[in-house]
């Protein structure tokens, strides 16, 4: 019984660190092509997507929230960045202001629903999530977003795709790709802010007990409300990140991304023992999301089989986590 | 049935729990058509009495005879079928919120064997509209239930155990959540019972209505009746010698502290539905004790006052200012400090380390540069510890592994290095050992002579009139009463606290 709750403790603490080195080296040697920097580059460019989506979940998460329209949130943002260029040739000032505004928009609107009408969270963003992912079809009448795409009336779009906006998905920095730059300036940042800042701290203690930080007076609502916002923002910057990717604005884009994040986030509480949401768990959670989805399909693991494969980790991240956490609870 | 009016007796009845004895021999003897008052402080043992009686509990002796003949009570559904039943104080847990009034008060009658498989709707609410107008209530049938007031559940819960032949009826405080015009209103469907010929016991610990409602009166104190008399024979001085019993040594010593200006006052204070228009001032230097009993609204009081609740009206002040007190944040920025009764719910966030708890409410003023300076917070909880005697394996513990009595100093040691003028605390002894109920004495004494306001409120008389300059008596939202140091006995304390001499009732 001992050695049994001694072995649990270890498997929640390093598990998820073990695993990530097993899928790595399994891959490496499965395939001699995997461990070569060009490939890990690829790996970490599509991590980054997901990883700025994660990180808004655990903001929303650190606050003892939930924030399911991150994923429409996404492809909102993919629609509206690309259709500004392509449509209506906007600068790209305007293009990224417009599409963090539309993130922190889609937060706001949450946080009404969830600290002022106070919808339960999953509800609230539940619904949000339909709300954006509908507005974004309309906005798009359901169609992808290309460069110079053919009009409804037949004529061609006047813009195309910017380079100075592609630069930011697929350009290089120094040999590192712009977006995992991006990715570890933020995850910096958004350590130092749960770590070192007043506002962070609050976050996670608001999250540990709602009403006992309020009675310290913390201002819980209008913290809640700036996770939510962030969760937002984030999200936007994921769906930025994908537009520039991709150079197009494929409907409903990203919607697969939700789930990716929330497993990054959930594999993340079991990272280092933690047992609640936190930066650092959130950017090995979505390390090991990216290496496993990409290493199955150098495996030819077809496409269609990517849900089942997030489902299972998210099943096995939240199964080691609840069941270390019942334990200490007991 | 016939019309003899029914007799039970409870006869040396004894209950230990876990080698404690709770009960030593308790008789209680009760009649039908009467309603008989049970009387006691906190853990006298009337809560493991009345268990006994309606079978939660099996006793370890003593005898229940119904109508002369011994009878065994070994479960609930044995207490009900000789028609002994039991209103709880949780009155929501017996009742199924998604169905109507008619159908909850008919409830045991249709879940019971023999009910038959189809529901005769037409009989079912004509029995429980017929049970309502015998109580005198005036409920809709058709309501749901969940939609119902407390006052209104209580009195579903009593025509319910009319359909079932009850013959006697133990009420636990069901005044106590009531206003007093809902108290009236049950006050009339217990005489109602009365004339049916039921027999009524009634826990309360408001005295008036003990004197207008009961017959005879039983107090307890300690696991042992102390005695059963006539309501006309006694009066309410003498049911609270009984209650009390020996008298109060100063065991907490008082630091002396200077008293200077007015630091906190409230004028006018009302809110929800338990405090209705507070006035009260405490100087620096000053502890001022509110006493009350459960229900009088001391919590409420100091929820409102710290802006933990919305007010509907009044006003607080700290040092002459105005206080806004929309949410807790801004009583904190005017000065003022909660330790709140519910200590792991409220006072501390459990799952985080000592260290975070205590550097809570003054994050800003351990920042370096803009950032959280590590070693200033880990001065600050350092200090604390020292100072409070928290006992701890270091800052970096859970807060969830300190026993109750260091969780309450983590509770309260947060507060300490805040800019507070206005210290409230709320029940702060409440489920602490000794030891650390010293300690907490030792911290509110020293925040005195700092020059602090304390308001203290507590159900503890004797702690008020140990550790308290001045005693504030709260009954049914209000303060009845105010005493100097050494002007009040227990026994004062407690008749006005029950309402007794012209309260508010």
């Amino acid at each position: 019984m001992r050695a049994n709750a001694k072995l649990t403790d270890f498997i929640f603490k390093y598990g998820s660190l073990i695993v990530i080195g097993l899928v790595i080296l399994f891959f490496s040697l499965w395939d001699e092509h995997f461990f070569t920097y060009d490939n890990l580059a690829s790996i970490l460019r599509s991590i980054s997507i997901t990883a700025f989506v994660a990180i808004g979940v655990t903001f929303s998460l650190s606050v003892d929230g939930f924030d399911l329209s991150v994923g429409s949130t996404v492809s909102m943002v993919i629609a509206f960045s690309t259709a500004l260029m392509v449509w209506y040739e906007m600068p790209l000032a305007v293009v990224i202001i417009g599409s963090l505004a539309i993130g922190a928009a889609v937060g706001l609107v949450n946080s009404l629903l969830i600290v002022r009408i106070r919808i339960p969270d999953l509800l609230a963003t539940l619904a949000i999530m339909y709300v954006v992912s509908g507005l974004q079809q309309i906005f798009t009448k359901g169609n992808s977003i290309y460069s110079n795409m053919i009009m409804p009336d037949g004529s061609s779009a006047p813009g195309t795709i910017s380079p100075a906006f592609l630069w930011l998905g697929q350009g290089e920095l120094l040999g590192v790709p712009v977006p995992v730059a991006l990715m570890i300036v933020a995850f910096v940042l958004v350590f130092v802010f749960f770590t070192y800042t007043r506002m962070g701290r609050q976050m996670e203690m608001t999250g540990g007990n709602e009403e006992a930080a309020r009675l310290s007076g913390v201002r819980v609502r209008r913290i809640r409300t700036t996770a939510y916002v962030l969760s937002g923002l984030f999200a936007a910057v994921g769906g930025l990140l994908f537009a520039a990717r991709t150079g197009s604005g494929q409907s409903g884009a990203g919607a697969p991304i939700l789930m990716e994040a929330v497993a990054a986030v959930f594999v993340g509480y079991s990272v280092l023992g933690a047992g609640r949401p936190n930066i650092i768990g959130t950017f090995f959670g979505a390390v090991l999301i990216g290496v496993l989805l990409n290493g199955l399909t150098m495996m030819n693991v077809p496409y269609y089989s990517n849900d089942f494969i997030k489902g299972g980790v998210l099943v096995l991240a939240l199964a080691i986590t609840f069941i270390h956490l019942n334990r200490r609870k007991a | 049935m016939d019309n003899r009016p029914s007799r039970l007796r409870l006869s040396g009845i004894a209950k230990s729990f876990s080698g404690v004895p709770a009960l030593h021999g308790v008789d209680l003897e009760l009649a039908g058509g009467e309603i008989h008052a049970l009387l006691g402080a906190n853990g006298a043992g009337k809560s493991t009495l009345i268990k006994i009686l309606s079978g939660a509990y099996a006793s370890d002796r003593g005898v229940i005879e119904l109508d002369g003949a011994a009878v065994r009570i070994d479960s609930p559904k044995a207490a009900k079928e000789l028609g002994i039943h039991c209103v709880y104080q949780e009155v929501d847990t017996a009742l199924v919120p998604g169905l109507s009034v008619a159908e909850n008060i008919m409830l045991d009658r249709h879940s019971a064997a023999g009910a038959g498989f189809w529901v005769d709707w037409k009989s079912l609410h004509l029995e429980a509209a017929e049970t309502l107008r015998r109580l005198g209530a005036d409920i809709p049938l058709h309501k749901r239930a969940g939609e119902l007031t407390l006052a209104e559940k209580q009195l579903v819960l009593i025509a319910r155990l009319l359909t079932e032949q009850a013959r006697f009826v133990v009420l636990d405080e069901p005044t106590a959540p009531l206003s007093l015009e809902e108290a009236e209103r049950l006050f009339r469907v217990m005489e109602a019972l009365r004339a049916e010929g039921i027999g009524i016991v009634f826990i309360t610990h408001r005295l008036p209505e003990v004197f207008r409602l009961c017959s005879r009166v039983t107090v307890m104190r300690d696991g042992r009746r102390i005695w059963t008399k006539p309501a006309a024979e006694t009066n309410a001085d003498d049911v609270a010698l009984a209650m009390l019993g020996r008298r109060f040594e100063d065991e907490y010593p008082k630091l002396d502290a200077d008293i200077g200006e007015m630091l906190l006052e409230v004028s006018g204070l009302r809110s929800g539905s338990r405090v209705k228009g507070v006035d009260l001032n405490v100087r620096s230097g000053e502890i001022t004790a509110v006493v009350g009993l459960v229900g009088a609204g001391k919590t409420e009081l100091s929820r409102a006052i710290f802006g933990a609740d919305a007010s509907s009206g009044g006003e607080v002040r700290v040092a002459g200012k105005p206080v806004r007190t929309a949410q807790p944040a801004d009583a904190v920025r005017g000065g003022i400090a909660l330790v709140p009764e519910e200590r792991r719910r409220q006072g501390i966030i459990a799952s985080d380390t000592v260290l975070r708890n205590l550097t809570l409410p003054t994050l800003g003023k351990l920042l370096r540069g803009g950032l959280l300076s590590r070693r200033r917070e880990q001065r600050s909880a350092d200090s604390l510890i020292a100072r409070l005697g928290i006992k701890t394996s270091g800052y970096g513990q859970s807060v969830s592994t300190l026993s109750g009595g260091n969780q309450q100093k983590v509770s309260i040691g947060k507060w300490i290095p805040t800019d507070a003028s206005v210290y409230l605390f709320d029940e702060p002894t409440k489920g602490v050992d000794i030891g650390a109920k010293r300690d907490i004495f030792q911290v509110i004494g020293t925040l005195a002579q700092q020059g602090k306001a304390v308001l203290y409120l507590t159900c503890e008389f004797q702690e008020a009139i140990g550790i308290a300059d001045r005693i504030l008596v709260m009954y049914d939202g209000a303060i009845v009463r105010e005493f100097g140091r050494g002007e009040a006995s227990q026994e004062e304390l407690l008749i006005h606290a029950s309402g007794g001499r012209g309260g508010t009732s």
